[in-house]
C-alpha cells in the first residue's frame, strides 16, 4: 500500500534504468542505415588509393554504362554548379595577427587529392553492388606527389598540402604572457622538462557513419537523415555555407545513433555530396561507411608533439609552466579543427593548480592525413597529459611524494582566476583526492608492490588530478575567442491537456541516456511521474533550434534550457492555478506537483491545470492565453569545471612487457548528479578510452607513402573488456555555482583524466622518466632492458 | 563480394568432382569469407565442404589422434580424446580466435589457408603430425612451404590430419593485442624421436627452432629455453613487434611451454 503521507521522492539522483535501452537491446532501434525510402538509391564514394596526388583526368565512361548507374559526379560538376567548400567553424589568429590559413575543402576533391581515403567521385546506382562495382570502374590518372605525413616534420616539409599554403602551416597561436613565463624559468632554481606525442586516435563508433538524401519536387525540399550529433549545425552548416540553400528547406533527422564521441560532430563531404545529388538524380540516395571506409575518413583525434616545462622553487612550488605544441589539423580543416588544440587546450594547462604564469604557443600543420578534430575529451585530454605528466614527473624530480606536491599546489579559493582565461567558479580538489587516496588503498601499496616484486613482477601506482572545462560555452566569451558560432541551448515544454509532457531539446542523445536523465529532470521539477515526460531530439522538424552535444554540455546547457522553459510553464501554472483558486497570484506555491494556497491546504494538480489551460472554460482569458507550452534559450555564462583524482596501479610482466591495470580509482566531481547509473556508465566508458590511448591505440600511416597502416582492428588495438579491470568510482558534490540543477557534465571526463594517470603507474613500475603513448608491451620491454 | 557459383556437395567425391576451373574450397569461411566480403578475394566457383559428415570427427587410438579436416576448433578444444591424448592440441585449439570463429572455423582450413600467425601449423609441425588428403598423405614437414603457402595441388583436398601422441607437449601464445593472433606461438613436444620445437608468427610460415631443441634436449627446463637467444635473421617485422623482441618473445614462450607440458 503506497504510503501517501510521504512525499514521493525526486526522480533526481535515482539510478533510473534507461528506458532507450527497451529498444537497443531488442533490435528495434531506428539506425540511419534502417532507413530504406520508397525509390531509395544507393551510392558509393571513389576514393584515392594515394595520399597526394594531382588529379590529371577522371574516365566515368565505363563506370556510367554499367548495369543500374544512374549517375556519376565529379569535383568539376560541384565546381560547375557553384558548391562550396565545407567550413571550419573557428577562427584563430597567429601570433602577427594573420588569420588561420582556410585553404579550400571541396565536397569532392579538385584538382588534387590529399590523402588516403580522399573522396573524388560519388557513384549513384540501383543496388549497393551495382554502384560498388561501377565504382571500380572510374578510371583516374593520378601523378603521384611527395607526402607530408608526419606532424613533428610538417612545417617547412618541401611538399605543400595545400599549393597556397606552402610550409604547410596553418596557423601559429599562442597564449598567455610570455614574459612573465619566461621572467619565472629564468629565477626558478628547478625546472621539469618532458617531450612527447599526444598519440594520434581513431574514434570508432560502434555504428558508422551514414547518411540518406531525398529530394521532395511537391515543396521543393530536402530531408537528410544522418548519423550525426547536432543536426541543427549540419543543416546551418550545409545550407548556408556549402549548398546556399534556404535552411527551411532542409530537415535534417538524426535518429537512433551508436555513438559519435565527437566524429560526428562535423559537416562531412559524404551527406553534403548526397543531398546535392538528391535532387539531381531525383531518387533518394543512401550511403553507409564500411569499416575500413571509417578508419580512412571519419575525422581523428589528438596527434600533438609537445614540449614542455615546469619552473619551481626547492619547496616544490609551481611557478610557470610553458608549452611549445605542434598540432596535426590533417588535409584540410574539420569544423572544429582550428579550436582543439588551442582553446580547449592552453586555457586548462592551469590544472587545478595556482601557478601564476603560463604561456602556450601551438603550431597547427596540414599533413596528408586524414583531417583531426575533436574526439571525447577534445583539447583537455591533450593538456591535462601535459599538466599531470609534468607535475608528477616534477614530484619525482624533487624527491617530493606526488599527492604533497598535488596538494601544495592545489587551487584552494573560489572563484579563481586562471592565468590562462578561465575563471573557475567553485571545487574542492582535495575531498576527491583524499577519497581516491582511501578507495585505491594506496597505503597497501607498498606491501603489493613487495608481493609483486616476489613473483618477479614490476608494479607501479600513478594519479592524475584533472580539470576540465565543458558545458560549451557562454557564447560572447566564444565569439571573443574567435567561435563563429553561438553556443547556447534551446529547449521547448509542451504540455499536453491530460498532462503528459513533451520536452524537444536542442541536445542530442547518441548514448549519453538525455531520454532518461532530461525526463528526470523534468519529472522532478513538475512533480509528474517520469513516465509522463517524453524526450524528442535529432529533428530539425520537430525541435526548434539546438547547437547539439560535445563538450559534456548536454545537462548543463541543454538541461538548464529545458528548465528554465518549465519554469515558464510553472509560472503561467501559477496563474492558472490562481484563477481557479480564487486566490492572487502570489499565494500560490508550487511543490510535489501541487499548486496550491500559500498556508492552506487549498491545492490542485498539475495535470488539472494543463487540462484548463487547453480547456478554458474557468480561465482568466482577458489576460492569459489558453495553451501551456513555452520554449527557452540559455546562453551559460560561464564553462563548468569538471574535476576529479584518479589513482591507477599497474603490474608488468618484465619478461614480455605487457602490463596489467590492476585497479583504477576514479573519483569526480560533476556537481549535482541527476542518474548516478548513467554517470558511472560515462566515466566507466571515458576511462576505457583513455586507458585505450595509453595503453593499446595509436593511428599509424607509413612515414613514406602516407598509407593508413592501422586500417583495420587487425592492426588498430581497441581496448576489449578482458584488457581493464572492474573500476572503483566514487564522486564528491561541489554544485555547479551558475546553473540552476548544479551540474557539470561528465561525458569526457574518464578518458581526460586517466592516460597520464596510466602512464605515471608504468613509468614509476620501470623507474623511467618517461615512455610514449601506446605504452606497448615491446616499449615497455626495451625500457625493462635498457 | 564478387557474385560466384555455389556448390554444397555432401561427399568428398563430389567435392573434388566439382573443384572445376577458377576454384576454391569453402571450410568454415573464418579466413575466405572476411577475405572476400573486403574483395580481396574472388573465385569462380566456390565449393562448400560443409556438409560432408564424413570430414567431421575425432578418433584417438594406436597412438595418435585424428582429426577430421572440417572439425571446428570449438569441437577439438572440447574433445575428451583430444584432452585425454594431448591436452596442449585442445588447449591451442580453445584460444583460436572467439568463440564464434571457433563454432566455424577448421583444422582443414586453416592449415591449407598457412597463415603466418595461424596457431595450428606450431601444433603439426611439433607433433610431426601427418596431413592426409584425397591423394596422398603428406608429413608436416613437407606441409608448409611459404607465406600462406603449402605443398597442396590446386583441388586437392585436405581429409584429415593425424596426430601422433606426444610424451609430453606445452603450447604457448603471445597474442597479437589487437588480431588476437599468434604474435609468436611455440609448440613444444616431448616425442621418442627427441624434442621438437616449432614456432609460428614469427616468420613468413611455421618453423622449428634448431637452437631451442639443441637446448631443451640437453635439459628440458624452461630456463634452458629462456637462456636461448634465437638469430634475428628471417623474423617478421611489423607495426606490433621488431624481429629483435619477436626472437626475444620465443624463447620466453618456448620456456613458458616446456613449464606447461611438465605441470600436465
Amino acid at each position: 500500500m503506497t504510503d501517501l503521507s510521504q512525499p514521493p521522492v525526486s526522480p533526481i539522483g535515482q539510478p533510473l534504468r534507461r528506458r532507450e535501452d527497451a529498444r537497443f537491446l531488442t533490435g528495434a532501434g531506428q539506425y540511419t542505415d534502417d532507413v530504406v525510402l520508397p525509390g531509395q538509391s544507393y551510392g558509393v564514394f571513389v576514393r584515392s588509393p594515394y595520399a597526394h596526388a594531382r588529379i590529371q583526368s577522371i574516365d566515368t565512361s565505363s563506370a556510367k554504362a554499367a548495369p543500374g548507374v544512374l549517375a556519376i559526379f565529379t569535383g568539376a560538376d560541384l565546381a560547375d554548379a557553384k558548391v562550396g567548400g565545407l567550413p571550419c567553424g573557428w577562427l584563430i589568429h597567429s601570433q602577427d595577427g594573420s588569420p588561420m590559413k582556410e585553404p579550400p575543402h571541396p565536397v569532392l576533391a579538385q584538382g588534387k587529392v590529399r590523402h588516403v581515403g580522399d573522396q573524388l567521385a560519388l557513384v549513384v546506382a540501383e543496388t549497393l553492388l551495382q554502384a560498388k562495382d561501377a565504382a571500380e570502374l572510374v578510371a583516374v590518372d593520378y601523378e603521384e606527389l611527395p607526402a607530408v605525413v608526419d606532424v613533428a616534420t610538417a612545417a617547412g616539409a618541401a611538399s605543400a598540402v595545400h599549393d597556397d599554403v606552402p610550409g604547410n602551416v596553418c596557423y601559429d597561436w599562442s597564449h598567455g604572457d610570455k614574459a612573465a613565463v619566461d621572467a619565472a624559468f629564468a629565477r626558478a632554481t628547478r625546472v621539469t622538462k618532458l617531450e612527447f606525442a599526444n598519440n594520434r586516435l581513431i574514434p570508432n563508433a560502434i555504428e558508422p557513419r551514414a547518411a540518406n538524401a531525398q529530394y521532395t519536387r511537391h515543396d521543393d525540399s530536402y530531408t537528410l537523415w544522418v548519423s550525426n550529433q547536432n543536426p541543427h549545425v549540419e543543416r546551418l552548416l550545409m545550407t548556408a555555407f556549402v549548398l546556399g540553400l534556404p535552411e527551411s528547406r532542409v530537415r535534417v533527422i538524426a535518429p537512433d545513433v551508436g555513438g559519435g564521441f565527437g566524429s560526428k560532430i562535423f559537416l562531412y563531404p559524404e551527406e553534403t555530396a548526397l543531398v546535392w545529388a538528391s535532387k539531381r538524380v531525383g531518387r533518394p540516395i543512401k550511403w553507409t561507411a564500411e569499416r575500413s571506409e571509417s578508419f580512412l575518413t571519419d575525422a581523428h583525434g589528438r596527434d600533438h608533439v609537445t614540449t614542455a616545462e615546469l619552473a619551481m622553487n626547492e619547496q616544490g612550488d609551481f611557478l610557470a609552466m610553458r608549452v611549445k605544441t605542434t598540432a596535426n589539423m590533417g588535409a584540410y580543416l574539420s569544423t572544429f579543427a582550428s579550436s582543439v588544440p588551442t582553446i580547449l587546450y592552453a586555457t586548462l594547462l592551469a590544472g587545478q593548480y595556482r601557478t601564476p604564469a603560463i604561456h602556450a604557443q601551438v603550431t597547427a600543420v596540414f599533413t596528408n592525413t586524414a583531417p583531426v578534430d575533436a574526439y571525447r575529451g577534445a583539447g583537455r585530454p591533450e593538456a591535462t597529459y601535459v599538466v599531470e605528466r609534468l607535475v608528477e614527473t616534477a614530484a619525482r624530480d624533487l624527491g617530493m611524494s606526488p599527492v604533497d606536491i598535488r596538494r601544495r599546489n592545489f587551487i584552494t579559493e573560489f572563484p579563481y582566476a586562471t592565468p590562462v582565461g578561465l575563471t573557475y567558479d567553485t571545487g574542492n580538489y582535495a575531498a576527491h583526492l583524499d577519497r581516491a587516496l582511501e578507495l585505491a588503498d594506496v597505503a597497501g601499496f607498498a606491501a603489493r608492490r613487495d608481493k609483486s616484486k616476489a613473483a618477479g613482477k614490476l608494479r607501479g601506482l600513478g594519479y592524475s588530478c584533472y580539470i576540465e572545462a565543458c558545458g560549451l560555452a557562454p557564447s560572447n566569451i566564444a565569439g571573443a575567442l574567435g567561435a563563429r558560432a553561438g553556443l547556447f541551448e534551446a529547449g521547448e515544454v509542451r504540455v499536453h491537456p491530460t498532462g503528459t509532457v513533451t520536452v524537444f531539446t536542442g541536445s542530442h542523445s547518441h548514448g549519453q541516456g538525455h531520454e532518461t536523465t532530461f525526463a528526470q529532470v523534468v519529472a522532478a521539477r513538475l512533480g509528474i511521474p517520469v513516465e509522463n515526460v517524453e524526450i524528442v531530439h535529432g529533428d530539425t522538424g520537430r525541435v526548434p533550434f539546438g547547437m547539439g552535444t560535445y563538450g559534456s554540455r548536454s545537462l548543463s546547457v541543454g538541461g538548464t534550457a529545458i528548465v528554465k522553459a518549465v519554469d515558464k510553464v510553472i509560472a503561467k501554472g501559477r496563474k492558472i492555478a490562481a484563477h481557479l483558486l480564487e486566490a492572487a497570484d502570489s499565494d500560490i506555491e508550487f511543490e510535489n506537483g501541487e499548486f496550491k494556497v500559500a498556508g492552506t491546504d487549498r491545492k490542485i494538480p498539475f495535470g488539472q491545470v494543463a487540462l484548463t489551460a487547453y480547456v478554458p472554460h474557468n480561465y482568466p482569458l482577458d489576460k492569459l492565453e489558453p495553451g501551456l507550452n513555452e520554449n527557452a534559450f540559455y546562453d551559460p555564462t560561464n564553462f563548468t569545471y569538471p574535476a576529479g583524482s584518479y589513482v591507477c596501479e599497474v603490474e608488468v610482466d618484465p619478461e614480455t612487457g605487457r602490463t596489467r591495470v590492476d585497479r583504477f580509482t576514479a573519483v569526480d566531481d560533476f556537481g549535482n548528479i541527476v542518474n548516478p547509473m548513467i554517470v558511472q556508465g560515462q566515466v566507466h566508458g571515458g576511462i576505457a578510452q583513455g586507458l585505450g590511448q595509453a595503453m593499446l591505440e595509436g593511428a599509424r600511416y607509413d612515414p613514406e607513402s602516407g598509407q593508413l597502416l592501422t586500417g583495420s582492428y587487425m592492426d588498430y588495438c581497441m581496448p576489449r573488456a578482458d584488457d581493464l579491470p572492474s573500476y572503483q568510482v566514487d564522486h564528491t558534490v561541489t554544485p555547479c555555482t551558475h546553473n540552476p540543477l548544479g551540474v557539470k557534465g561528465c561525458g569526457e571526463a574518464g578518458a581526460i583524466g586517466s592516460p597520464p594517470a596510466f602512464i605515471n603507474a608504468l613509468t614509476d613500475a620501470l623507474g623511467v622518466r618517461d615512455i610514449a603513448m601506446p605504452a606497448t608491451p615491446e616499449r615497455v620491454w626495451r625500457a625493462v632492458n635498457r | 563480394m564478387y557474385d560466384f557459383d555455389y556448390q554444397r556437395p555432401t561427399d568428398a567425391k563430389a567435392a573434388t568432382a566439382a573443384f572445376q576451373g577458377d576454384a576454391r574450397y569453402l571450410a568454415g569461411g573464418q579466413s575466405l569469407v572476411q577475405a572476400m566480403r573486403l574483395r580481396l578475394s574472388s573465385n569462380a566457383r566456390l565449393v562448400d565442404l560443409g556438409a560432408i559428415p564424413a570430414l567431421r570427427g575425432i578418433h584417438a587410438g594406436g597412438g595418435s589422434v585424428t582429426v577430421g579436416a572440417m572439425t571446428p576448433h570449438a569441437a577439438v578444444a572440447a574433445s575428451p580424446e583430444v584432452r585425454q591424448a594431448i591436452p596442449a592440441l585442445a588447449q591451442l585449439a580453445g584460444w583460436i580466435g572467439d568463440p564464434s570463429v571457433r563454432n566455424m572455423g577448421t583444422l582443414g582450413g586453416s592449415i591449407a589457408n598457412a597463415d603466418p600467425a595461424a596457431d595450428y601449423p606450431a601444433a603439426l609441425l611439433a607433433l610431426g603430425a601427418t596431413v592426409q588428403t584425397d591423394r596422398r598423405t603428406i608429413p608436416a614437414e613437407q606441409f608448409f612451404t611459404g607465406l600462406y603457402g603449402t605443398a597442396l595441388l590446386p583441388g586437392e583436398l585436405v581429409t584429415a590430419v593425424s596426430f601422433p601422441v606426444p610424451q609430453a607437449a606445452g603450447y604457448e601464445k603471445y597474442r597479437n593485442p589487437a588480431s588476437r593472433f599468434a604474435l609468436v606461438g611455440v609448440f613444444v613436444a616431448k616425442t621418442a624421436a627427441g624434442v621438437r620445437v616449432a614456432v609460428t608468427g614469427a616468420k613468413s610460415h611455421v618453423f622449428r627452432s634448431a637452437e631451442l631443441e639443441a637446448a631443451l634436449a640437453a635439459s628440458f627446463t624452461p630456463e634452458a629455453a629462456k637462456a636461448v637467444r634465437l638469430p634475428v635473421a628471417g623474423m617478421n617485422a611489423d607495426l606490433h613487434a621488431s624481429p629483435e623482441y619477436r626472437a626475444a618473445m620465443v624463447s620466453v614462450m618456448a620456456s613458458r611451454a616446456v613449464a606447461a607440458s611438465l605441470a600436465r
